[in-house]
């Protein structure tokens, strides 16, 4: 397969957007969907203004709130003055620069990488940009999508191009078939972990093989979310008939002859049989256990089963002992039973609505164990509707979790979620970085949603295979 | 351009922060990404490694009056891996770092650096061994990084280092601060969007 002679669909829409090659020897991509939320982006308007420039294409941005929202009591102005104040940019520079806000009382509200494809911005052959690196998510239909620094965010609203340089690509392959509790999230921690957290470096990641070629969008939206925690910039599934399904109908999506031709123009651009890769792996879904985090990267992963391993023979020796520092285990240990503080079902990986109704199913009939914080928080306020119309949020609050508003919450603690002192987290999120859930001393295991609602009520970290 | 824009050689002392996979909640916690400017940032970077909960200093090399003054940071593998927040570099510039010398970089934050005309130059890991030992014996040793030459000299010895060469092209033309230079075109990604189908909602 690497030595083919066709072209990858990261070949094909690199080239349909290349503006031209800039004297630094990099090229100027056209940027055909920018999303933006309240964290990064103020100093790039304050930038805009600064060198007297406008927004270029003003329609093909869209804005949102996502990282500070509360997700409990959302009343004006924030308790946080901070948050209200990133809240009130956003608004002002959207309103002056002409661009959609999708603000809270919007119902279009959510996670950027839940509303996106949610609302059919996001579609297959398009370069997408966005000042989160999980914007790799949006992968999952066909599109180029990349996470960059507000600097870029600047560049990208004063030109909607970016001056990049081309990646390689490794198509990844998961043959055979998933068995019942193991989850798009087990996937993607495993090929972290067996590719590393650096592997990806200078990659695009292609995900393919006929367990990811019958994935709905949802699932492969959760592999291609976490890409980056592989050190691969983009991620992505060559779109078929699965992502036009889901597409087919949505607010931004052609409708009639032109949902017709948009279909022909996406399956033009998907990678071709004979395309060349620059690498190639091979892996199997039978070998893929319930996965879940032990350490302080998304890397330091074991199966449900396994014992914690020695840190003389991680990759990296140094780091495994770092992580058995903050988290106080020790290697050798199960972590199957460990104790847990904290129980979270959401973020931009996790937070939609079949995230949701796999951890509603183990949920059911089942109480929260009392000694645990339990939240589950939509991604964005268009799951919330679509989860209690089918009861969701019902069972949950039953079952002892708070249901909250949509947003990034407890993923990044930069609302008021957060970890207390030494709390351990199960977590559906991405990042098990120190400090990353808003408790310096807190740890993070990161695990599918029914791992974590099934960690919820017992306490303590076990194997779903037991609940499905 | 001005002169001034153009990097060719970074000269200072240097500091080193031991350690592979060092992330970007590391460098800033999402705690300080609450502020509605970058002005304040260079108070912030390792703040959870280099204060206790009560603001008391601990054991960091950014601590260490030793490398006080330092400007080029020394690193191992995958540093800034994580967030694409453009913070995290700006928290070590605003600090008073001007190049990082590492063994990789994560691919966002490297870029976010040269955005912001900070080269991140790549070693073997038995040049950056001998460099941070170096410079930990002796943390008044200047080192000077050399873009043209693609040279580190640390006392008599010179290392040659690899830097992407549409980097080097941005940082020793000015053109890093790449605005302007993709502004000019604008006219051509107008044309490059015209061509593309969904630009025009797929109208046949």
């Amino acid at each position: 397969m690497a030595k083919g002679s066709g072209r990858t669909l990261y070949d094909k829409v690199w080239e349909s957007h290349t503006v031209d090659i800039l004297p630094t020897g990099q090229t100027q991509i056209f940027i055909g969907l920018h999303l933006i939320h309240e964290i990064t982006t103020a100093p790039a308007f304050d930038m805009l203004r600064e060198k007297g420039l406008k927004v270029a294409f003003p329609e093909r941005t869209f804005a949102t709130l996502d990282h500070i929202v509360p997700t409990d009591m959302r009343a004006r102005p924030f308790l946080d003055s901070q948050a209200e104040e990133l809240t009130q940019a956003l608004e002002k520079n959207t309103g002056q620069f002409g661009i959609q806000f999708y603000g809270l009382d919007s119902d279009r509200q959510g996670i950027v990488h839940v509303i996106g494809p949610q609302l059919g911005l996001t579609q297959p052959g398009m370069t997408l940009a966005c000042g989160d690196s999980h914007t790799s998510t949006h992968g999952a239909f066909g599109t180029l999508a990349f996470g960059i620094g507000t600097s870029q965010v600047r560049d990208v609203l004063a030109t909607q191009t970016l001056a990049m340089d081309k990646l390689k690509v490794r198509r990844i392959n998961i043959h055979g078939a998933l068995s019942a509790g193991v989850y798009a999230k087990d996937i993607i921690l495993f090929i972290i972990r067996r590719l590393g957290v650096g592997g990806g470096k200078g990659f695009a990641y292609e995900y393919g093989g006929s367990v990811v070629e019958k994935m709905s969008m949802e699932e492969r939206m959760t592999i291609c979310n976490m890409s980056i925690e592989g050190g691969a910039l983009v991620g992505y599934v060559n779109p078929d008939e699965i992502t036009f399904a889901f597409l087919k109908g949505r607010e931004f999506v052609p409708k009639g002859e032109d949902f017709e031709r948009a279909v022909a123009y996406w399956s033009s651009i998907a990678s071709d049989p004979d395309a060349h890769y620059d690498d190639v792996v091979d892996m199997e879904a039978s070998e893929i256990e319930p996965t879940v985090t032990w350490g302080i990267n998304p890397g330091q992963a074991v199966g449900i089963l396994e014992k914690l391993p020695d840190p003389e023979r991680c990759s990296d020796p140094e780091g495994a002992k770092r992580a058995y520092e903050h988290m106080g285990w020790k290697p050798g240990s199960p972590i199957l039973g460990t104790p847990i503080n904290v129980a979270f079902v959401g973020s931009c990986t996790n937070s939609r609505l079949s995230d949701l109704r796999a951890a509603a199913k183990i949920a059911k009939g089942r109480k929260v164990h009392p000694a645990i914080r339990a939240l589950v928080v939509p991604g964005s306020a268009a799951v919330k509707v679509l989860a209690e119309k089918e009861g969701l949020d019902r069972i949950f609050t039953e079952a002892g979790f708070e249901w909250r508003e949509a947003g990034c919450s407890m993923c990044l603690a930069m609302n008021p979620d957060k970890l207390k002192g030494r709390e351990i987290c199960a977590s559906s999120s991405n990042r098990n970085f120190i400090g990353r859930q808003g408790s310096p001393g807190g740890r993070t295991i990161l695990m599918s949603p029914a791992m974590v609602a099934a960690a919820a009520v017992n306490g303590k970290i076990v194997d779903v295979r037991e609940y499905v | 351009m001005t002169v001034e824009t153009k990097i060719a050689k970074v000269t200072g002392t240097a500091v080193p922060i031991r350690g592979n996979d060092i992330d970007t909640d590391r460098i800033i916690p999402a705690r300080y990404l609450k502020e509605i400017t970058f002005a304040r940032m260079g108070e912030y970077p390792f703040y959870d490694e280099r204060f206790d909960s009560e603001g008391k200093p601990k054991s960091h090399p950014f601590n260490d009056p030793k490398y006080q003054g330092a400007s080029i940071l020394l690193v191992n593998k995958n540093f800034g891996c994580g967030s694409s927040r453009e913070h995290a570099p700006q928290a070590l510039f605003r600090f008073g770092i001007h190049a990082i010398v590492g063994e990789s970089f994560a691919a966002i934050f490297a870029g976010n650096c040269v955005m912001m005309g900070m080269p991140t130059v790549t070693v073997t890991s038995i040049e950056i061994e001998e460099l941070m030992k170096a410079v930990e014996s002796n943390p008044r040793g200047v080192l000077s990084l050399d873009l043209e030459k693609k040279s580190l000299s640390c006392r008599e010895r010179q290392i040659r280092f690899d830097i992407p060469d549409s980097y080097r092209s941005a940082l020793m033309t000015g053109s890093w601060d790449c605005t302007s230079m993709l502004h000019a075109n604008l006219d051509k990604a107008k044309k490059a969007a015209a061509k593309l189908p969904y630009m025009t909602a797929f109208k046949g």
